[in-house]
C-alpha cells in the first residue's frame, strides 16, 4: 500500500465502514470488497433506520390527511425536497420533482417538454458515451416527431470532441442531453462549457447526473443547466426515488406527465385543472418512504463531509489506476484528463465475464459487460469491460485486493 | 466418456471428477481447461441463427441428428461459459431425443455451478439448455 498521506486515515474510513452493515458480509467466505458503486451504492444505517422509522412511526399518505401521522409524513417528505434543493443549489423547492430515478426523470422531460417543443426537422444532440437511459427516450421522441438525433463523438481517450460538438449545434438544435460523468469511462465532461455553447445556440440542456451527483459538487444554478436528473440509489439512498430538477419557468410551461391524484387542482368531467409545481408532475401516491430516506442519505454525505468524500474517492481512483498500470497487458478504457469514480479495463483478450466470475469467487464485486452503453462499446470496438467503481467506504487495502484478484484471475485464465 | 453411456452415468462421472477438486480455484481451473479444450466451432457455423445471446457472452449451438441420436457442437466467447457448455455437450450429445427431453441436469447443482444457470440474462446457459431441448423435440417429431 501507498505510504503517502490520505485525506481519510484508516480509523476514519473504519468509522464510515461501520455505518454500512452490509460491508460486514462475506462472499464465498471472504470479506466483501464492493466495487460496483456506479451501479448502486450500499446504504448507511441512518438510511435504513429512516425507512423503518417511517413505517414504524409515521406511515400515512401525504398531502391529504389532516391527522397527525399524515402531517408528520408530509413534513418529512417535503423536508427531503428542501434537502435536495440545498444539496444541488436549486433556487426553490418547486424546481425539485421526485421521480423513480434518472431514467424516469429523463423520460418525463422527453414526454412533456419534448412532446410539446420538438417538431419535425428539429435536432437533439446527445453523445457517444451516453447511458441507454439518455439515448432511448430521445430516439423514441425523434422517431415520433421526425426530428434528428445527433451524436457528439469521443476521442480514443474518452473525451468529447468539443470542436465537432460546436459544429453540430445549429439553429435547429432544441436540446442537448448529456451526461456529466460517464458511467463506463469515468470521464468528467466540461459541463459548463457544453451548456454555454448550447445556450449560445439557443438550445436547452438536460444533464444526466446519475454518476456525477455522488462524486462532484453539484450547483445547478452555477452550471446553468435547464434540467438535471439523478437517482437516489447511487448516492447512498434507497432504490425507487430520484430527482428531476428543472428551471421553474420551464416546468411551469410544460404539459403534465401522468394524470391522477395529487397532481390536480380540480377535477370535473368537463375539465381538470392541475396542481401547482412541483405536484403537477407527481401523480398518485409517491414513494414516500424512500423519498424520506433520501434526506437521510444527503445528511449522511454532508455530515461525513462532501469535500472529504470526493477527495477520498479521487485518491482511490488514482491509486487503483497506478496499480493497474503495473499489470502487463491490462488496458484501461477511459483515460481522460478529468476523471472520477470508475475505472474500466480489459486484460489481453480475456472476456470481461470470465474476469467477473473469478473476482466474485474472491469476494470482489465488480461490474462486467457493456454497462448500458452499447454504442460506446461499439465505438471502442469491444464487447464490454470490467469496471471497478468507488465509494466513500472503499479502502486502499480493497484496491490491493482487487489488484491481487485481477492478477490471480489472469493466472487462472491464461 | 463412452457415447453409449446413459445421461445418468455421464453426470455421475462429472460429479466424481469434481469431487476430487477441493478448492474453487481447482474447480474453475478445470472448467477453464475444458473450455480451452473444446474445439472451436467452425466459423461457418457461427451464424446469427445459431447464436444464443446472453447480454454479456454469446453461445453458438448447432445440432445434428443421425441414427436416432442428437449430436451437439457449441462454442462461446467466454471461456468459463465455454467450459460449462463443454460439460453440457458431454452429457447431452449422442443420446436420443427422448433422453435429452427427460434430462434434469442435477449435476450442475452437485458441482456447485448452479449460479451460472441462475444468471439467465448474462450468459445464455439456461437458454442453451432450452435450445438443446427444442432441438430434441424437433428431431423426435421427425421420428414419429
Ligand atoms: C450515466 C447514467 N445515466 C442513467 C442511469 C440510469 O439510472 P437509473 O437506472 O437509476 O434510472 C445510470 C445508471 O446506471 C447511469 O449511470
Amino acid at each position: 500500500m501507498e505510504t503517502s498521506t490520505h485525506i481519510l486515515n484508516t480509523l476514519q474510513v473504519e468509522d464510515i465502514r461501520n455505518q454500512f452493515p452490509i460491508l460486514k458480509r462475506t462472499i464465498h467466505n471472504k470479506p466483501i470488497v464492493y466495487l460496483d458503486n456506479a451501479a448502486t451504492t450500499q446504504k448507511p444505517m441512518v438510511v435504513i433506520d429512516a425507512l423503518s422509522h417511517y413505517y414504524m412511526h409515521s406511515n400515512a399518505n401525504i398531502h391529504r390527511g389532516i391527522h397527525t401521522l399524515a402531517e408528520e409524513a408530509t413534513a418529512a417528505y417535503e423536508a427531503t425536497r428542501t434537502a435536495v434543493q440545498v444539496f444541488i443549489n436549486a433556487s426553490c423547492t418547486e424546481e425539485i420533482i421526485f421521480t423513480r430515478g434518472t431514467t424516469e426523470s429523463i423520460n418525463l422531460v422527453a414526454n412533456t417538454w419534448g412532446r410539446k417543443n420538438i417538431q419535425e426537422g428539429d435536432e437533439i444532440i446527445i453523445s457517444e458515451m451516453e447511458h441507454h437511459s439518455n439515448i432511448v427516450p430521445w430516439q423514441i421522441l425523434c422517431e415520433e416527431k421526425k426530428a434528428v438525433l445527433k451524436v457528439i463523438p469521443i476521442s480514443d481517450e474518452g473525451e468529447l470532441l468539443l470542436d465537432v460538438y460546436r459544429q453540430l449545434l445549429t439553429p435547429k438544435t432544441k436540446l442537448v442531453a448529456i451526461t456529466y460523468v460517464s458511467n463506463s469511462l469515468g470521464t468528467i465532461n466540461p459541463i459548463s462549457e457544453i451548456i454555454q455553447m448550447a445556450h449560445n445556440a439557443g438550445a436547452l440542456v438536460l444533464v444526466d447526473g446519475a454518476q456525477a451527483t455522488v462524486h462532484l459538487d453539484i450547483d445547478v444554478q452555477k452550471m446553468d443547466c435547464d434540467f438535471y436528473a439523478f437517482s437516489g440509489h447511487k448516492i447512498y439512498a434507497p432504490t425507487g426515488v430520484g430527482v428531476l430538477y428543472g428551471k421553474k419557468a420551464l416546468l411551469e410551461a410544460m404539459p403534465v406527465f401522468m394524470g391522477g391524484g395529487e397532481m390536480i387542482k380540480e377535477v370535473s368531467f368537463a375539465k381538470t385543472t392541475y396542481a401547482e409545481l412541483p405536484y403537477k408532475y407527481e401523480a398518485g401516491t409517491p414513494n414516500i418512504a424512500d423519498t424520506i430516506a433520501l434526506k437521510a442519505a444527503i445528511d449522511f454525505m454532508r455530515e461525513t463531509d462532501v469535500a472529504m468524500i470526493h477527495q477520498h474517492e479521487k485518491e482511490l481512483l488514482e491509486y487503483a489506476t497506478k496499480q493497474m498500470l503495473q499489470i502487463p497487458n491490462l488496458r484501461i478504457y477511459g483515460t481522460a484528463e478529468n476523471k472520477t469514480g470508475v475505472i474500466s479495463f480489459l486484460v489481453n483478450n480475456i472476456h470481461p465475464q470470465d474476469m467477473g466470475v473469478l473476482l466474485d469467487n474472491q469476494g470482489i464485486a465488480v461490474r462486467t459487460g457493456h454497462h448500458c452503453t452499447q454504442p460506446l462499446m461499439h465505438r471502442l470496438g469491444i464487447p464490454g469491460t470490467v469496471r471497478a467503481s468507488f465509494a466513500v467506504y472503499n479502502t486502499m487495502e480493497e484496491v490491493d485486493r482487487l489488484i491481487n484478484g485481477i492478477q490471480k484471475s489472469i493466472k487462472m485464465l491464461l | 466418456m463412452g457415447e453409449s453411456s446413459t445421461i445418468a452415468a455421464r453426470e455421475a462421472e462429472i460429479i466424481e471428477a469434481f469431487a476430487l477438486l477441493d478448492s474453487w480455484e481447482e474447480k474453475y481451473e478445470y472448467i477453464i481447461e475444458l473450455g480451452k479444450k473444446l474445439p472451436p466451432l467452425d466459423e461457418r457455423y457461427k451464424l446469427a441463427e445459431n447464436i444464443i445471446k446472453g447480454c454479456q457472452s454469446t453461445v453458438w449451438l448447432v445440432a445434428n441428428y443421425s441414427d436416432g441420436k442428437v449430436f451437439f457442437k457449441a462454442d462461446s466467447d467466454a471461456v468459463i461459459v465455454k467450459g460449462l457448455v463443454s460439460l453440457l455437450i458431454k452429457v447431452l450429445s449422442g443420446v436420443t431425443p427422448q433422453e435429452i427431453l427427460q434430462a434434469q441436469l442435477d449435476f450442475l447443482q452437485e458441482i456447485g455451478m448452479m449460479t451460472h444457470l441462475a444468471q439467465t440474462r448474462s450468459n445464455g446457459l439456461r437458454a442453451m439448455i432450452q435450445q438443446m431441448k427444442h432441438y430434441a423435440l424437433a428431431f423426435q417429431s421427425i421420428n414419429s
